[in-house]
């Protein structure tokens, strides 16, 4: 879980990248540099999800 | 493009602000040991001074090389016909840097005290179990890499300040007192070590209980606030005039915003406080004013007092429940608040100018090395511009700083060992305690 959200992370920025460099319309570079926005929050409740501290290791 | 040029008024003003720089580090030191325990309070203050240390000579060797000034030499790419500017192309030791009063002279001094301030946010987050040599390796790192990387997308005239001159997107990312680039980025890696380095000891329970582990000075916590105060009003100035164009006359309006944007987070957070547990909570309150100042600096030359009120307020309540939420739910052990104060607050702060901010003043163009144009109201596209850099914090340097931290924690391992955090840090690392006349009482919160 942890890698897969350390890799959503970078792969939300492509998406905005990739969003700055492919539409010249606004309202469709700014979708996706939403969504791409929304790609990383994914990967970052993935990331602290996985850095939870299981039961048996509370002290 | 030809390097700026400052008058001599406006370099003797920018230089009295940067000298301002270090008191903001001197505050987040003191706030970083007040808010650790009193068996580490000897150990945090050493590691604040060798961060500092650190980070300054790690940026000299090749920190301003890799993040340069706008208009100095830089390694650029072209896509689609727009060019990349990522990253500078200086050489080490500040070796071609004339230190003849230039604006890339000023930055240099500048940014070697900002880098320090960005390396001290994320020993508070690490207070009580980092020990001083990870402290060392991994402040070299953020100095040498992460921090120049970003500065110099930002400050330095590349790929996120183009934003406006190659697309059209607002007037390409701007952020006057490093709100992103100072706070943001020390914040994330302050993230970054706190998973790396787990809770401390006694924190999380097995029965699901947290209990809170106060700091153990709270005259030193509210001391450095007002430390911090100064060190902004500097930071936030000297920030304008170098990396926007803005005149020293603009200062007083950015002193202005600043005092008023942390009083209002700091009020905020104190009601906020006495509502819910019926006492305004001191260190809170201290996170407040601090937070108030990080999410000022992004947008204190753009914004009117009224505005500067408003991103405080929001900035007080946004930091007081983000505490509570990275401690309780997502289980983040962050004895000095860096990443909600610095992390939660810098982003809002950024959004804040893209919200908020007004250009009628003529705003310098890193990219161009020329000044603007100001124009009347909200320039559109300035959120897209404001949110592409939240995107890049999130998307690059988060996943950067915490892979290389986990590099270097395999090769030395960041946290100390079970006896030397019971013993403390003072203790067990430096051999003495920061206060040797007290009697060491057992520790409530560490299970025998």
């Amino acid at each position: 879980m942890k890698a897969v959200g350390f890799l959503m992370l970078p792969a939300g920025w492509f998406l905005v990248l990739a969003a700055i460099v492919l539409f010249a319309a606004a309202p469709l570079r700014a979708g996706f540099v939403l969504a791409g926005i929304a790609v990383e929050i994914l990967g970052l409740v993935l990331v602290f999800r996985s850095h939870l501290i299981p039961r048996e290791e509370k002290r | 493009m030809p390097p700026q040029k400052l008058t001599e008024v406006t370099t003797v003003a920018c230089l009295f602000f940067i000298f301002l720089v270090p008191l903001a580090a001197a505050g987040l030191a003191f706030m970083n040991v007040g808010l650790g325990r009193s068996r580490s309070a000897g150990h945090m203050m050493l590691a604040s001074l060798c961060a500092l240390a650190v980070a300054g000579l790690a940026y000299f060797l090749c920190g301003f090389a890799w993040q340069g000034f706008i208009g100095s030499p830089a390694h650029i790419f072209n896509l689609s016909g727009k060019s990349w500017n990522w990253i500078a192309a200086e050489p080490f030791f500040f070796r071609k840097l004339a230190f003849e009063g230039s604006a890339a002279s000023l930055a240099a001094v500048f940014q070697i005290f900002c880098v320090g301030l960005a390396a001290l946010i994320p020993l508070g987050s690490g207070a009580d179990r980092w020990r001083l040599r990870a402290i060392c390796l991994s402040t070299g790192m953020l100095a040498a890499l992460t921090y120049p990387l970003f500065a110099h997308w930002v400050w330095g005239g590349g790929w996120l300040a183009q934003l406006g001159v190659n697309y059209g997107v607002g007037r390409g990312f701007l952020d006057v007192g490093g709100a992103g680039t100072i706070q943001v980025v020390g914040g994330l890696t302050a993230l970054a070590v706190t998973w790396i380095l787990g809770p401390r000891r006694g924190k999380y329970s097995a029965d699901g209980m947290a209990p809170a582990i106060p700091g153990h000075n709270a005259v030193l916590v509210l001391f450095g606030c007002v430390l911090a105060l100064v060190g902004w009003i500097g930071l936030n100035s000297a920030g304008a005039i170098l990396f926007t164009g803005g005149e020293p006359s603009g200062a007083a309006l950015i002193a202005i915003n600043t005092m008023l944007a942390a009083s209002a987070s700091a009020l905020t957070a104190a009601f906020i406080t006495k509502v819910r547990f019926g006492k305004p909570d001191a260190s809170l309150t201290a996170n407040g004013w601090v937070g108030g100042l990080v999410a000022s600096s992004a947008s204190c030359a753009f914004v009117i007092p009224a505005e500067a009120v408003v991103i405080g307020s929001i900035a007080g309540a946004v930091i007081i429940f983000s505490v509570e939420w990275f401690e309780l739910r997502m289980e983040v052990d962050d004895p000095g608040g860096s990443v909600s104060v610095h992390a939660v607050g810098g982003i809002w702060g950024i959004l804040a100018l893209g919200v908020f901010g007004q250009f009628e003043r003529p705003v310098l163009n890193v990219a161009a090395s020329s000044l603007t144009a100001g124009g009347n109201g909200i320039t559109s596209g300035q959120w897209l511009a404001q949110l592409i850099g939240i995107a890049t914090l999130l998307g690059f340097v988060l996943p950067l700083t915490y892979g290389l931290n986990l590099l270097l924690n395999r090769f030395y391992p960041f946290r100390v060992s079970v006896e030397g955090e019971r013993q403390g840090m003072d203790l067990h690392e430096l051999g003495a305690g920061a206060y040797p006349e007290f009697v060491t009482h057992t520790d409530e919160f560490f299970p025998r």
